[in-house]
C-alpha cells in the first residue's frame, strides 16, 4: 500500500563562533565531463575571466557577477541554457574547469517562524590557504550571519530506499536561551562549579518537572494577592492553581470548556448520589470514578470527532475535580446556587488570572533560570501576610457607612 | 450605592478582615484554646462546670453504629435540635419542633422521616459540616423556646444575641433575627436581619439585612425601633464571664433567651464576623482601640468591666 509518510526530526542549534571552517582537506579537482561544444565555450569563458582577474577571489567574484547579470553575455547564456538554467551547476563546472578547488555548502537561511524552508547552497573556494564562501545568488563574499551550515560538500542529504518523491523541508523557530544552558549543551558544565548545583545539572526530564513546579509559587502569589488584597472568595484555597496548571497544558478556552463540562456533569451525578445516603469517603470515591469515566469518554468521543485538543483533559487533577464537585454540591444545598456562582466564579477567575501570569514567557524565563528569585517572592508573601489594611471588596461591603458623616 | 474610600473607613474605625485576623484573633487568641470553642460539646461542658446556663444536651452520637439507636434516643421528645459539635456558621443544624406520627416537622413546616434524620446524622459524623472535613460527633439537645418578646422579630427560627467580648469587656452587640430568606438561620450572610444593640441599655439601634438598613422585619412587618432586650445586664454578665471560662481575648458569645430558663450560652466563636459593625453603624476597630487605651491592668471583676463598657460604648442615655 502506498501512502504519504512524514518523519519529523527536531534539533536545537546555536552558533558557537564563525571560525572553524578552515581546517579541512582541500578536495581534489575533478575535471567536468563536457560535450565538445560546451568545452569550447567553457574554455572561452575561463580565459576571458582569467584575463580580467589575478587571484582566485577576483576570478570567483567576476564569475558570480557574469552569471547573475540580467542579460549575461553570449557565451554565458549558452552555458546557462545548456545547463538548464541552473546557475550553481554552471559555476561549479566553470570553477572545476579552471582547476580551482571548490565545493558546495548546504544549509538553511534562518528566519524565525519560517515553515517549508528548503535547503540552500553556498559556494566555497580555496584561495591560497583559506576557504572563502560566496553566496551564488548575490556574489557576496563571506558567510551570511543567518546561514546555518548543514553540510560541506554535495553529498546527498536524504537517502530513501523503497520510497519515491521524497523532499526535505525545514521549519524554524527562534528561541532565546540563557548562557548557562548553552554551557550545559556544550558540556562545559564541569568547568562551572556553581552551575553544577543549578537545576540545569538535573536530567532533562526532571528539569521539565521543575519548570512546572517553579511556576506554582507565582500562581500562589496571585491567590495571596486576590485573597488578602482583593478579598475574592474561592472554593478551596489553592484549587485555582491546580486548575491553572491544567490550563497551561490544555490552552485556556479548551481548559475552561473541559472544566465546566466535567464539573457540570459531575454535579448532576453528585445530585443523584446524595439520594443514596452514602458515607462521605465512599461518596467522594464514587465521584472520582465518575469523573475519570467522564474524562475517558470525553477523550474518546472528541477524538473520534476530530477534536484532538480535548485529549489534554487528562492534565486535570482528578481528585481535585472530585473535591470541587463535592464542595460545590454541598454549597448548593446549604447556601443556594447564588453562593455556588460566587465561589465557583471566584475560583475560575483566580485560576484564569493565575494562568495568565504563569504563562507569561517572561515569568517562565525568570522562574526557571533564576530560581533564587523565589526568595524575593517569599519576602513579598511574608510582607503580605502582615497586611492589616482593608480588602478591596470591603470597600463595597461597608459601603453603607459612606452616608455617615 | 457607591463604594467607600479606605480613608473614610479608617476614620470611622471600621475593622477589616485582615486586621481582625492579625491584630485581634492572632494576637489575643491562643491557638491552643480554639478547640474549646470550635467543639460545641467542649464549650457546653466547660460552661456547665462554670455554672452557666446552656441548652440541655440529651444525647451524643459518636459513631455510625450508634445511629441505629437514634429512634429510641428520640422517643418521647417532640422538640429537639440535631447539630454537629464542630459545625461552623450555623451549618448542619436541624431543628425539629413537632412530631406527627412517623413524621418529624421542622419549624418551616417541612416534614422529615426518621431515615432523613439518620442521613443527616451520618453526614455530621463524616465531617460534612466541620472545618476541613474532620470527623465529627452529633449532639442532640433541647429545642430553645424563645422568649415571646422576640416573636414579632423572628421568622421560623431562634433569634440570638451576639456579643463581641474583648479582654473580658463587652464591646459591641447585635440581635440576629432569622428571616424567610435566611431559611430560619441567624447568619447575616444568609439573609438574616442584624439589629445593633446599645451596650448601655439593650435598646435597638439600627437594623440591617444584606448590608442595607431596614426599618421593619421583612416577614413579620414589625418595626425594630421599639425593641428592648429584657435582662440586658444579665446577658452582658454572661458574655463577659465567658472570658474567664475559655481564656480567649477576642471572641463572640452567642446567647439565646429561653422563655422559661432565661439567657443561655448557645456557643462561642473565636472568629466572630464583621457584619456586626454594619448593624451598629459604627466601627469595631475604634472600640477595640479604646479598650486597649483605657484598661491596664484588666479588671478581674465582671461588674466593673461591664460598668466601664457601658460608660465607654453607650450610645443612648
Amino acid at each position: 500500500m502506498e501512502r504519504t509518510t512524514t518523519l519529523f526530526y527536531k534539533t536545537q542549534v546555536y552558533r558557537m563562533q564563525n571560525g572553524g571552517l578552515t581546517d579541512r582537506v582541500v578536495p581534489e579537482v575533478a575535471p567536468p565531463n563536457l560535450t565538445s561544444a560546451n568545452a569550447d565555450v567553457m574554455q572561452k569563458v575561463v580565459e576571458a575571466l582569467k584575463k580580467k582577474s589575478s587571484t582566485p577571489v577576483e576570478f570567483s567574484t567576476l564569475l558570480f557577477e557574469s552569471v547573475n547579470l540580467q542579460q549575461p553575455d553570449q557565451d554565458m547564456s549558452f552555458l546557462l541554457s545548456s545547463y538548464g538554467g541552473v546557475h550553481l551547476d554552471v559555476v561549479m563546472d566553470v570553477l572545476a574547469y579552471a582547476n580551482m578547488p571548490a565545493q558546495l555548502i548546504k544549509g538553511i537561511f534562518l528566519e524565525d517562524g519560517r515553515r517549508r524552508q528548503r535547503i540552500d547552497s553556498l559556494v566555497e573556494i580555496v584561495a591560497g590557504d583559506r576557504w572563502l564562501i560566496f553566496d551564488p545568488k548575490t556574489g557576496n563574499e563571506g558567510l551570511p550571519d543567518n546561514f546555518f551550515i548543514w553540510q560541506h560538500g554535495s553529498a546527498s542529504m536524504l537517502d530513501v530506499i523503497g520510497g519515491r518523491n521524497s523532499t526535505i523541508e525545514f521549519a524554524l523557530v527562534k528561541n532565546t536561551l540563557p548562557l548557562k544552558s548553552i554551557l550545559f549543551m556544550e558540556g562545559h558544565i564541569e568547568e562551572q562549579p556553581l552551575l553544577d548545583f543549578s537545576i540545569y545539572s538535573l536530567p532533562v526530564e526532571q528539569q521539565g518537572i521543575f519548570k512546572g513546579l517553579l511556576l506554582i509559587p507565582i500562581g500562589a502569589l496571585v491567590i495571596v494577592l486576590l485573597r488578602i488584597l482583593v478579598g475574592l472568595k474561592t472554593s478551596g484555597t489553592f484549587m485555582p492553581i491546580l486548575i491553572a496548571l491544567a490550563f497551561i497544558q490544555t490552552s485556556l478556552l479548551m481548559g475552561l470548556g473541559i472544566f465546566l463540562t466535567v464539573v457540570g456533569f459531575g454535579l448532576w451525578i453528585r445530585y443523584y448520589l446524595s439520594y443514596l445516603n452514602l458515607l462521605l469517603v465512599a461518596r467522594i470515591t464514587a465521584v472520582v470514578i465518575v469523573v475519570i469515566l467522564l474524562m475517558a469518554s470525553l477523550s474518546v468521543i472528541s477524538y473520534k470527532l476530530g477534536f484532538h485538543q480535548a485529549l489534554t483533559v487528562t492534565f486535570f487533577p482528578t481528585i481535585i475535580l472530585a473535591w470541587t464537585i463535592e464542595r460545590m454540591s454541598i454549597l448548593w444545598e446549604e447556601e443556594g446556587p447564588h453562593e455556588v456562582l460566587v465561589q465557583g466564579g471566584g475560583s475560575l477567575l483566580a485560576a484564569i488570572l493565575a494562568y495568565l501570569t504563569m504563562s507569561m514567557s517572561l515569568v517562565e524565563h525568570l522562574t526557571f533560570n533564576f530560581p533564587e528569585l523565589m526568595i524575593s517572592l517569599l519576602g513579598v508573601v511574608l510582607l503580605l501576610g502582615k497586611y492589616t489594611g482593608y480588602r478591596l471588596f470591603e470597600l463595597y461591603r461597608f459601603r453603607a457607612f459612606g452616608r455617615i458623616e | 450605592m457607591k463604594w467607600i474610600s479606605p480613608k473614610k473607613l479608617r476614620q470611622l474605625g471600621i475593622l477589616g478582615m485582615n486586621s481582625r485576623n492579625i491584630d485581634y484573633i492572632g494576637r489575643s487568641n491562643n491557638r491552643r484554646l480554639f478547640p474549646l470553642v470550635d467543639d460545641k460539646l467542649k464549650t457546653k461542658k466547660l460552661a456547665e462546670n462554670f455554672g452557666m446556663s446552656v441548652p440541655r444536651l440529651f444525647a451524643v452520637i459518636n459513631n455510625q453504629h450508634d445511629i441505629q439507636s437514634l429512634e429510641t434516643q428520640l422517643s418521647g421528645r417532640d422538640q429537639f435540635v440535631i447539630k454537629p459539635a464542630q459545625g461552623s456558621g450555623g451549618k448542619g443544624i436541624l431543628v425539629i419542633s413537632e412530631r406527627a406520627g412517623e413524621l418529624y416537622i421542622k419549624p418551616t413546616g417541612a416534614s422529615l422521616k426518621l431515615r432523613d434524620l439518620k442521613h443527616h446524622a451520618t453526614n455530621i459524623l463524616s465531617g460534612l459540616f466541620s472545618l476541613g472535613g474532620r470527623p465529627d460527633v452529633v449532639m442532640i439537645e433541647d429545642m430553645i423556646v424563645f422568649d415571646p418578646i422576640f416573636s414579632h422579630y423572628s421568622y421560623e427560627g431562634v433569634p440570638d444575641i451576639r456579643v463581641i467580648v474583648y479582654k473580658g469587656y463587652p464591646v459591641m452587640a447585635m440581635l440576629r433575627c432569622s428571616t424567610h430568606e435566611s431559611d430560619g438561620k441567624a447568619n447575616l450572610h444568609q439573609g438574616a436581619v442584624g439589629v445593633g444593640i446599645d451596650i448601655g441599655t439593650g435598646k435597638s439601634l439600627f437594623a440591617v439585612q444584606n448590608n442595607i438598613q431596614i426599618e421593619k422585619h421583612p416577614d413579620t412587618g414589625f418595626n425594630f425601633n421599639e425593641l428592648v432586650i429584657p435582662g440586658w445586664d444579665h446577658i452582658l454578665h454572661l458574655a463577659s464571664q465567658c472570658h474567664e471560662m475559655v481564656g480567649l481575648g477576642y471572641f463572640g458569645a452567642d446567647i439565646v433567651l429561653d422563655k422559661n430558663k432565661g439567657p443561655m450560652i448557645l456557643e462561642l466563636n473565636a472568629r466572630p464576623g464583621l457584619a456586626i459593625q454594619v448593624a451598629n453603624q459604627t466601627g469595631l476597630g475604634k472600640r477595640l482601640k479604646r479598650i486597649d487605651q483605657h484598661i491596664s491592668p484588666m479588671s478581674a471583676d465582671v461588674d466593673e468591666r461591664i460598668a466601664l463598657s457601658k460608660q465607654l460604648f453607650a450610645t443612648t442615655t
